[in-house]
């Protein structure tokens, strides 16, 4: 059983969780996740490690199906069935670089340990978050105090660029110029980006989040095409370079269940709320 | 002596195939007191016994059977347990055929004796008494071992070295102990509340259990061995294989690892009692010859399949799965492609598999396993309609472990290299045996190689000489 030390609503149904662990932060590094379970019948999911020290690591999930509901139920001082990791490969640290580092929805939390490790090795970081409206942006004061530069973008024009990622890219990539490129968030994010980019030939680095079970390299449900070959994200990645992800496959596999996570999360909402 | 042998082993009941398919529940039942004695006496005590230089932990087999034939139940398990700390288990998924049973002295002339459904009876009926007794506590030694991974290699160490004194932390990766036993194996096989009732008594033994600790990545053998004084590698063979043919990333393809990871460790057949879901396909081919491809077509026709094909490129002599697991899959109506070798799998238009293009294969010469080899026909491709894949056709070592640990000798597919006779690997302090050294093997010779480090590392934290 794992405590939640702290857990707080950070926009609607986007939640960060603070979870007792002694261990975590013994090798985590930025980039790495975490593997939650949150009762006996849970499944597996992973989710991106945003903070930790030696008492506890930190998560940041977006409610999506029954999983992310019941760790969204758990309050503080309650307790989850199980927290593993670091797990997967952290993300490569390179050094004096200029590089843009997106985030959107979960994403947004997920990119802090990764902005802070830019940082840390004297790059110049340039943090970009963007969500529908500006309600659902969080975190601005915490992501600016590690970036160079800090842009906000809303699709509705709520708050600072109006438009999604790509026009943000195109208009900021036309006048300036970056080495790299770092992505968290939904797929259609991750790729959105990576699409953009591409013309540019600015290398871009994603965090993918196809399915996991076991997270290992046991399974190998999470398997995603990376310049044609076969890998598997939980210990080949979960970060690839953009450019050459099989994005079609990534949308397909990611939907292998559609049907039954619906029916879980009907089955489980008729039991709790009857 | 007995006067006159029976020339067959008593038959054990179990669930008639058309019930069985419906359900997960184990299938053989068990002996009941008086078929356990019946069977036992057919033993001839022989007094080179064989059948013990057969298994892997050397049990006394005719000593267990003789108190069994008396009626002393009690001292027939006190006497198993003494060289096999898992008995309920192997009693189930021990290939005896090919170990004790084979070299039976009865086997000559007549049917074996069942020495593993005697073990399996032995340990059922200590269960079923209560809680199982603890052996003395011995005199501490003051020593730490850390074991890596709770499967049967792993138990088998911890029960050996918690017995001779020393601490033993048992480190598992997944949030369930059993390893093997409980996300490859499937209940209807090895009902799971055995595996953790085994467990249950090594930590009543003194034994401590950590969860959700991936050595390798949560911390590496390195900072281990600053707490601890050995460590026993027993990670398994973790890593699935893919054939790299066109079409395996669609959707419908399979694992064999995540389909049975999936409907046993996360009891996806349960769903939606359980959140993981599996795909209830209905035209279901396994593909490969071994048991985790039967496991694999025994718990598609329980999920539902109208027709479970097994596709494997030799033919049934081949095949390596226990005779047992195959005479359960044909009862159970599992159809078997023999000389078979998928070569691509197609989808629809929504990236589901929909069909599978095979080939017919015919046996040549010897290859190095010693197997006629399968060489294709050409001209014999077929298609066949399929809605779910499961690729079982082996797997290697998982590499976490090795990666972080640079001055671990592995060899080719990523097996971790020892010396057979300690099992020590290249690494001061770390020995390693079951599936991580030997790729894909058995539940009995992980134990055996356990059993052989037990030893060896007793010796090491006794004498300080490596």
């Amino acid at each position: 059983m794992v405590k939640i030390l702290k857990k707080e609503q950070l926009v609607p149904n986007i939640h960060f969780m603070v979870l007792a662990s002694d261990v975590i932060h013994l090798n985590a590094k930025a980039g790495e996740f975490v593997v939650v379970r949150a009762d006996e019948a849970g499944e597996r999911i992973p989710l991106n490690l945003v903070d930790w020290d030696e008492k506890s690591a930190s998560v940041v999930f977006m409610e999506v199906g029954t999983s992310t509901r019941k760790l969204g139920s758990v309050k503080e001082g309650e307790y989850i069935a199980d927290l593993a990791g670091p797990l997967g490969r952290p993300t490569e640290i390179v050094s004096e670089k200029k590089i843009m580092c997106i985030g959107g929805c979960y994403g947004i939390g997920a990119i802090l340990p990764v902005i802070k490790a830019y940082r840390a090795h004297k790059n110049k970081v340039i943090t970009v978050i963007e969500a529908r409206s500006s309600f659902l942006l969080y975190w601005q004061n915490l992501l600016k105090k590690y970036s160079d530069e800090f842009y906000e973008i809303t699709r509705d024009g709520t708050k600072g660029f109006a438009g999604h990622i790509d026009n943000f890219l195109n208009a900021y990539l036309t006048k300036n110029s970056v080495d790299l490129v770092y992505a968290q968030g939904c797929t259609y994010l991750t790729y959105l980006v990576s699409q953009t980019t591409k013309s540019y030939g600015i290398k871009t680095i994603v965090g993918l989040n196809p399915i996991m079970i076991d997270a290992t390299g046991m399974c190998g449900v999470c398997r995603v095409i990376i310049n044609g070959e076969t890998k598997f994200a939980c210990v080949d990645g979960p970060e690839f370079d953009g450019h050459q992800v099989d994005w079609q496959n990534l949308l397909t596999r990611r939907h292998i269940y559609i049907d039954e996570e619906r029916r879980s999360l009907s089955f489980y909402e008729c039991e709790k709320y009857g | 002596m007995p006067e006159k042998i029976v020339p067959k082993k008593t038959p054990m009941r179990e669930q008639p195939a058309k019930e069985r398919v419906k359900n997960f529940n184990e299938v053989p039942y068990g002996y009941s007191p008086e078929e356990a004695i019946a069977e036992a006496k057919r033993c001839l005590q022989c007094k080179r016994a064989p059948c013990i230089a057969g298994c892997p932990v050397e049990i006394d087999i005719p000593g267990f059977i003789k108190f069994i034939a008396e009626g002393d139940f009690k001292s027939a398990i006190k006497r198993l347990k003494e060289k096999n700390v898992l008995p309920a288990v192997c009693g189930r998924v021990c290939p005896q055929e090919s170990q004790c049973e084979q070299v039976c002295t009865l086997s000559k002339k007549f049917e074996p004796v069942a020495i593993g459904r005697l073990e399996r009876f032995a340990a059922d009926y200590e269960a079923s008494q209560g809680e199982a007794p603890l052996p003395e506590k011995p005199k501490p030694t003051g020593k730490k071992v850390a074991v890596i991974g709770s499967g049967p290699g792993g138990l088998t160490v911890a029960g050996d070295l918690i017995q001779l004194g020393h601490s033993v932390t048992i480190f598992e990766a997944l949030h369930k102990p059993g390893g093997v036993l409980v996300y490859g194996i499937p209940e209807f096989r090895l009902p799971k509340a055995i595996v953790y009732r085994e467990v249950d008594y090594l930590i009543r033994c003194g034994v401590k259990l950590l969860l959700n600790f991936i050595v390798g990545k949560t911390a590496t053998i390195d900072q281990l061995l600053k707490d601890f004084d050995a460590v026993y590698i027993g990670t398994g063979a973790g890593l699935p294989w893919f054939m790299n043919i066109p079409g395996e990333n669609l959707n419908g393809v399979y694992s064999a690892n995540e389909y049975l990871t999936r409907s046993n460790l996360m009891k996806a057949y349960l769903f939606p009692e359980y959140d993981t879901p599996i795909v209830r396909g209905k035209r279901v081919a396994v593909v490969g010859g071994g048991n985790v491809a039967m496991d694999c077509a025994r718990t598609a026709l329980r999920l539902g399949a109208d027709e479970v094909h097994i596709v494997y490129r030799r033919s049934k002599q081949e095949m390596p799965a226990r005779a047992e697991e195959i005479h359960h899959a044909e009862e159970e109506g599992v159809i078997f492609d023999w000389l078979t070798l998928p070569i691509k799998y197609i989808g629809d238009d929504n990236g589901w598999v929909k069909e599978m293009e095979c080939i017919k294969m015919q046996l040549g010469e010897p290859d190095a396993s010693g197997r006629r080899k399968p060489v294709p026909i050409e001209g014999s491709n077929f298609i066949s309609s399929v809605d779910t894949v499961i690729c079982a056709i082996g797997q290697s070592p998982n590499p976490l472990i090795p990666q972080t640990t640079p001055d671990l000798k592995v060899a080719k597919w990523g097996n971790i290299e020892v010396d057979k006779a300690t099992m020590k690997t290249s690494k001061p302090r770390c020995w390693a045996g079951g599936d991580v050294v030997r790729g894909g093997a058995t539940v009995i010779l992980a134990m055996g190689d356990a059993r052989i480090a037990a030893r060896s590392m007793d010796e090491f934290l006794r004498t300080g000489v490596w």
